[in-house]
């Protein structure tokens, strides 16, 4: 099945690519977050959310997650894939699999992954709701050295 | 020519999703300014550049060629 390490794409997120990727004879531990999309937030009900990315920088950016993964635990290997388009509820947003020799380090990297995704990757969410809709993300001021490296 | 690219809320507000400025150089914080100007609401405030697919800072010069992208406070995950 076709895919890349790192990769924006448009039709259903299918899991196991992600886990078979990043599994090796040496990795001991897989560990598999999958973001899903939930239909009640703080009592809203979502309809359906709307996904939309800058795709070349946002495959970047994720390589770059990747990358400081790989120095912060050494051994790990990483695959992530964020779906964007019209989602519905409970389908898969955003998939991140990490193996590594032992399962402290699968389980911290992952953490490590979904939290900085969610800071600098440059996709954008757009809640709909039976009465609306909005584009969601926390409102910043322009930091002065620019985006928080880790 | 500077390219510059729109997403999400900004680019219901301006209506397109790319537009070329015919400058030859420019700082990323008089693009932001010129946004500002150029569609109401836009809320540079809290909006960031990329250039070339890198976050810029707000004295990074932006030269002819260059592909730049406004990018407001981003919600994947």
């Amino acid at each position: 099945m076709a895919m890349k390490q790192y990769e924006i794409v448009e039709t259903p997120i299918e899991v196991q690519k992600y886990m078979d990727y990043v599994l090796h004879p040496s990795a001991g531990a897989v560990t598999v977050f999958t973001g899903n999309v939930r239909e009640w937030t703080h009592g809203v009900k979502t309809l359906y959310l709307s996904y939309e990315a800058y795709v070349p920088m946002a495959e970047k950016k994720m390589a770059e997650i990747g990358a400081e993964m790989e120095a912060k635990w050494p051994g790990v290997r990483v695959a992530i894939a964020h779906r964007i388009g019209e989602l519905q509820i409970s389908d898969i947003a955003v998939v991140i699999a990490v193996s590594s020799p032992h399962r402290k380090a699968a389980y911290e990297a992952n953490e490590y992954a979904i939290d900085r995704i969610k800071e600098v990757v440059p996709i954008w969410k757009k809640e709909i709701w039976e009465d609306g809709e909005e584009w969601i993300g926390a409102q910043k001021k322009y930091p002065a050295k620019g985006v928080e490296q880790a | 020519m500077i390219k510059v690219n729109y997403f999400a809320r900004l680019r219901e507000i301006t209506g397109k999703g790319e537009e070329t400025l015919d400058r030859d150089s420019m700082t990323v914080a008089e693009l932001l300014d010129w946004a500002e100007t150029s569609y109401p609401g836009f809320g540079a405030d809290n909006v960031q550049v990329a250039v070339n697919e890198e976050y810029a800072l707000k004295d990074d010069v932006i030269e002819s060629g260059d592909v730049c992208a406004f990018i407001p406070p981003v919600s994947g995950g």
